[in-house]
C-alpha cells in the first residue's frame, strides 16, 4: 500500500485562504444572530480580496503548475487575478448603501461574491479542460444567483432566470467542443494538446477539431458577451441589481478574457490560424453592434451593457492581432494592447457604476438617463466625475481610455489588420456619441428635480481612486504598460 | 457471448422506449415512472461494462433521489399539459428539421474522424485489469490525482445550497417555533394558577 503524495499547495495558496476563511465568514453569517453581522462580514470579505493580492504576489515567483497539472501559476495569472481581486473588493465597498436602501444586505452577497472571486481565480489558472469547467460553472453559479438577489424585483428575478439558461446552453456548448477535442487528442490538458497540435506541423487538423474548437469559442465569447453571443448581457444588466452589474461588467471580463487568451495560445496556439478569423468577426461584430445598439437606450444600465460589448470588441483585437503573425515582439505587443484596454476599461466601469450608484431621488434608485438633467447645476462635483468617466470611455486625449484603444490599435497595425483597425476607429467615433450625449445631458438640458445625493466614504474612496487613474495615467503609464508586457511575454515562454 | 449480446439489445431497446415515452406521454406521473424505468435500464448497460459503481449510484442517486424528487414536484405543481402539449406538436415539424440536420452533421464529423498520432500514450486513467475493484479503482485517483476537482465540485455543490437557500428562504413574522430551552425552562410555578374554588359555586 503506497501513500499518494500531497501535491504542492504553494501556488494555489491565495485560492485555498480565500476558501477556506470564506467558509468560516459563512458559518459566522450563518450562526451569529446580530444585525451588524453581515456590514462586518461584508468588510472582512473586502479584507480578505485586498489581502489575496500581496499573499498571491510573494507566494509565486515564474512558472509553477501544480495539481498535475491541472493549476498553472505564472507573471499572466498573478497580473489578471490581481485586476479581478481589485474590482471584486470595489463592487463590496460601493454597494454598502444600495444593499442597504434595497434591503438586500444579508451576508450572504458578499460571500457569493468572494466565492465567484474565487472561481474566477481558478479559471485563470486552469490548465486542464476539466479544471476550467469546473471553475466556469462556480463562478457562473456564483453570479446567477447574486443576480438574482433581490427577492422582491421581478426584474432582478427574471435577469437571474435568463443568466442561468443562457449560460447553461453556452456550457453545454463549450462541453460540447471540449468533448470532440478530448476524442481527438485523449487527454484534457492544455500542455499535451498542445504538444498534439505542434506534432501535425502545419497540417490541417480534421473537421472534428475545428467544430470542437469553435463550440469552445462560442462558450467563452459567450461569458465575455461578444457579439453574436450578447443577447443575453442587455436584459441581464438591466434587471440585476445595480453593484451585481458592475460586479459582472468588470471582474468576470477579465477572467473571461484571460481564459479565453490562455486557451487560444495555450493548447491552440499552434493552429491559430483556424481561430484568428473568428475572432476578427466577433471583434468588428461587437464594436459595431456596441457602436450602434447604444445609441437609442434610456436606461443607463442598459447603455452600459452595450457599451460593454463594444469594449470587448476592442479587446479582442489584441488577441486577433496575435494570431498569424511569426515576429514574437508583435505577438507579445498584440497580448499587452489588451491587458492595457482591459485593466483601464475595468477602472472606467468600476468607477461609472459608482456614479450610476449615487443616482438616488426621494429615496429610490433611479436608472433613466434623463434622470441626471442639469445636474452640472444640481450637483457640480459628481457631474465632472461622471464626465470623465464618459469622456474616457470614448476615448478621448488626454484621458486613460485613448491609451487604451492607441495600444489595441497600434497591435492590429503592426499585425497588417488594416481593416480592423480602421473599423475600430470609426466604431469609437460613432460609440463617443452616446457617451458624450450623457455629458450634454447633464450640462446642457434644463435641470430636472435634483438628485438627493449624499457621497458616503466608500464611493467617495473608489470614485477618487478610479478618477485619479484615469486622469493621470498618461502621464506616467509605465507601471501599467511594463506590468502588461511582463504578463503577456509569460504567455509565450513555456 | 450469446447472452451478454442479448441482454444488451434488451437493455438498450427497452431504455430507448421508454426515454421516447417520457417525453410523449400526457400525464406527468407517467413520465417520471418511465423516467425511473430508463435509469434501470441504463444501470444494467453499465453492469454490462463492468462499471458496477456506476450502475449502482445511478440506482441510488437517480432513481432513489432524483426521480422521487420529480415525483413530489410533478405531484405538487398542476402542470397545465395541453398548453405545452400543443407547442409541442406546433414545433414538431422543425424540431425533427433541426434534428435531422445535426444528425447528418454528426455523422459527417465521425466519418472524417481520425484520432491524434500515438493517442494512447496521453490517457490519463490505463487499463486497470480485474485484480482492482471499480469502488478501489476511483478511491486511488479522485482522492490524489482529482482531489483539486474534487474540491472544486465540492465548492460548486456549496454555492447551489447557498443560492437555493437565499433565494427561497423569507422569514415570516408569526411563526411558532419550538424552543426547547424556553420548554425545558417552564416549570408549574410560573405556568400553573392554583384557584380556590369554594364548592358549589364555579369558578
Amino acid at each position: 500500500m503506497q501513500l499518494a503524495t500531497i501535491p504542492d499547495l504553494m501556488p494555489a495558496l491565495p485560492e485555498i485562504i480565500l476558501a477556506v476563511t470564506t467558509l468560516v465568514l459563512l458559518m459566522l453569517g450563518v450562526f451569529i444572530r446580530s444585525l451588524n453581522i453581515a456590514r462586518t462580514i461584508a468588510y472582512a470579505c473586502i479584507l480578505l480580496l485586498l489581502l489575496a493580492i500581496p499573499l498571491m504576489l510573494v507566494s509565486t515567483d515564474g512558472r509553477v503548475s501544480t495539481f498535475d497539472g491541472a493549476f498553472v501559476v505564472n507573471d499572466f495569472t498573478v497580473f489578471m487575478k490581481t485586476f479581478v481581486l481589485l474590482s471584486a473588493a470595489s463592487v463590496i465597498l460601493i454597494s454598502k448603501d444600495y444593499r442597504k436602501l434595497q434591503s438586500i444586505d444579508s451576508f450572504e452577497f458578499p460571500i457569493l461574491i468572494v466565492l465567484a472571486t474565487i472561481g474566477m481565480m481558478l479559471m485563470l489558472s486552469a490548465n486542464d479542460f476539466l479544471g476550467l469547467y469546473l471553475a466556469i460553472e462556480l463562478q457562473s453559479l456564483s453570479l446567477y444567483v447574486i443576480a438574482a438577489f433581490q427577492k422582491d424585483s421581478a426584474r432582478s428575478a427574471e435577469s437571474g432566470l435568463k443568466y442561468f439558461v443562457l449560460g447553461a446552453l453556452s456550457s453545454g456548448l463549450m462541453l460540447y467542443g471540449i468533448s470532440l477535442i478530448y476524442g481527438f487528442v485523449g487527454s484534457t490538458n492544455f500542455n499535451i494538446m498542445a504538444e498534439v497540435f505542434k506534432g501535425l506541423s502545419g497540417e490541417l487538423p480534421p473537421p472534428g477539431v475545428i467544430i470542437g474548437l469553435v463550440f469552445i469559442v462560442a462558450g467563452f465569447s459567450f461569458k465575455i458577451s461578444a457579439v453574436p453571443f450578447h443577447m443575453w448581457t442587455p436584459d441581464v444588466y438591466e434587471g440585476a441589481p445595480t453593484p451585481v452589474t458592475a460586479l459582472l461588467s468588470a471582474a468576470p471580463k477579465i477572467a473571461a478574457m484571460g481564459l479565453f487568451v490562455r486557451t487560444m495560445l495555450g493548447p491552440f496556439g499552434e493552429i491559430d490560424d483556424q481561430w484568428q478569423q473568428i475572432i476578427i468577426f466577433m471583434s468588428i461584430a461587437s464594436m459595431g453592434l456596441g457602436a450602434f445598439a447604444a445609441i437609442n437606450q434610456k436606461n443607463i444600465k442598459r447603455m452600459m451593457a452595450y457599451s460593454s460589448i463594444g469594449h470587448m470588441g476592442y479587446a479582442l483585437i489584441g488577441l486577433a492581432a496575435v494570431g498569424g503573425v511569426e515576429n514574437a515582439i508583435f505577438r507579445i505587443h498584440g497580448i499587452q494592447g489588451m491587458l492595457v484596454y482591459l485593466v483601464i476599461y475595468v477602472f472606467m466601469n468600476i468607477g461609472t457604476f459608482s456614479c450610476i450608484l449615487l443616482m438616488k431621488r426621494d429615496g429610490r434608485m433611479v436608472e433613466n438617463i434623463d434622470d441626471l438633467a442639469g445636474l452640472s447645476k444640481t450637483n457640480p462635483g459628481l457631474a465632472l466625475i461622471f464626465s470623465i468617466f464618459m469622456f474616457s470611455m470614448a476615448g478621448i486625449p488626454p484621458l486613460a481610455g485613448f491609451l487604451g484603444k492607441l495600444y489595441v490599435f497600434q497591435a492590429a497595425i503592426n499585425s497588417e489588420l488594416y481593416t480592423l483597425a480602421i473599423i475600430g476607429v470609426v466604431a469609437s467615433v460613432i460609440g463617443a456619441f452616446y457617451y458624450i450625449r450623457i455629458v450634454k445631458v447633464m450640462y446642457f438640458d434644463p435641470p430636472v428635480e435634483a438628485l438627493n445625493v449624499s457621497i458616503s466614504l466608500e464611493i467617495k474612496i473608489v470614485l477618487a481612486i478610479t478618477g485619479f487613474v484615469i486622469i493621470f495615467l498618461i502621464f506616467y503609464p509605465m507601471p501599467l504598460i511594463s506590468g502588461a508586457e511582463q504578463a503577456a511575454s509569460a504567455l509565450f515562454t513555456k | 457471448m450469446i447472452f451478454l449480446a442479448l441482454a444488451f439489445y434488451m437493455f438498450a431497446s427497452i431504455a430507448v422506449i421508454a426515454a421516447i415515452v417520457v417525453i410523449s406521454t400526457h400525464n406527468p406521473v407517467h413520465s417520471v415512472l418511465f423516467l425511473i424505468l430508463v435509469f434501470f435500464n441504463v444501470a444494467g448497460l453499465f453492469v454490462l461494462l463492468g462499471a458496477e459503481f456506476l450502475a449502482m449510484i445511478l440506482i441510488v442517486v437517480y432513481v432513489g433521489a432524483v426521480a422521487v424528487l420529480f415525483m413530489f414536484v410533478v405531484m405538487m405543481l398542476d402542470v397545465s399539459i395541453a398548453e405545452t402539449r400543443d407547442g409541442f406538436l406546433h414545433y414538431l415539424p422543425l424540431g425533427l428539421l433541426v434534428g435531422f440536420i445535426l444528425v447528418i452533421e454528426l455523422g459527417v464529423i465521425a466519418g472524417g474522424w481520425n484520432f491524434a498520432p500515438n493517442v494512447e500514450q496521453n490517457f490519463i486513467a490505463q487499463s486497470i485489469g480485474s485484480s482492482v475493484t471499480n469502488t478501489e479503482a476511483m478511491g486511488n485517483v479522485i482522492y490524489t490525482h482529482y482531489i483539486f476537482y474534487f474540491q472544486t465540485a465540492g465548492f460548486i455543490l456549496l454555492v447551489a445550497m447557498i443560492g437555493a437557500i437565499v433565494l427561497t428562504h423569507r422569514t415570516r413574522d408569526g411563526v411558532r417555533k419550538q424552543n426547547v430551552g424556553d420548554q425545558l425552562a417552564r416549570n408549574p410555578s410560573n405556568t400553573i394558577e392554583v384557584k380556590k374554588v369554594s364548592s358549589g359555586s364555579g369558578v
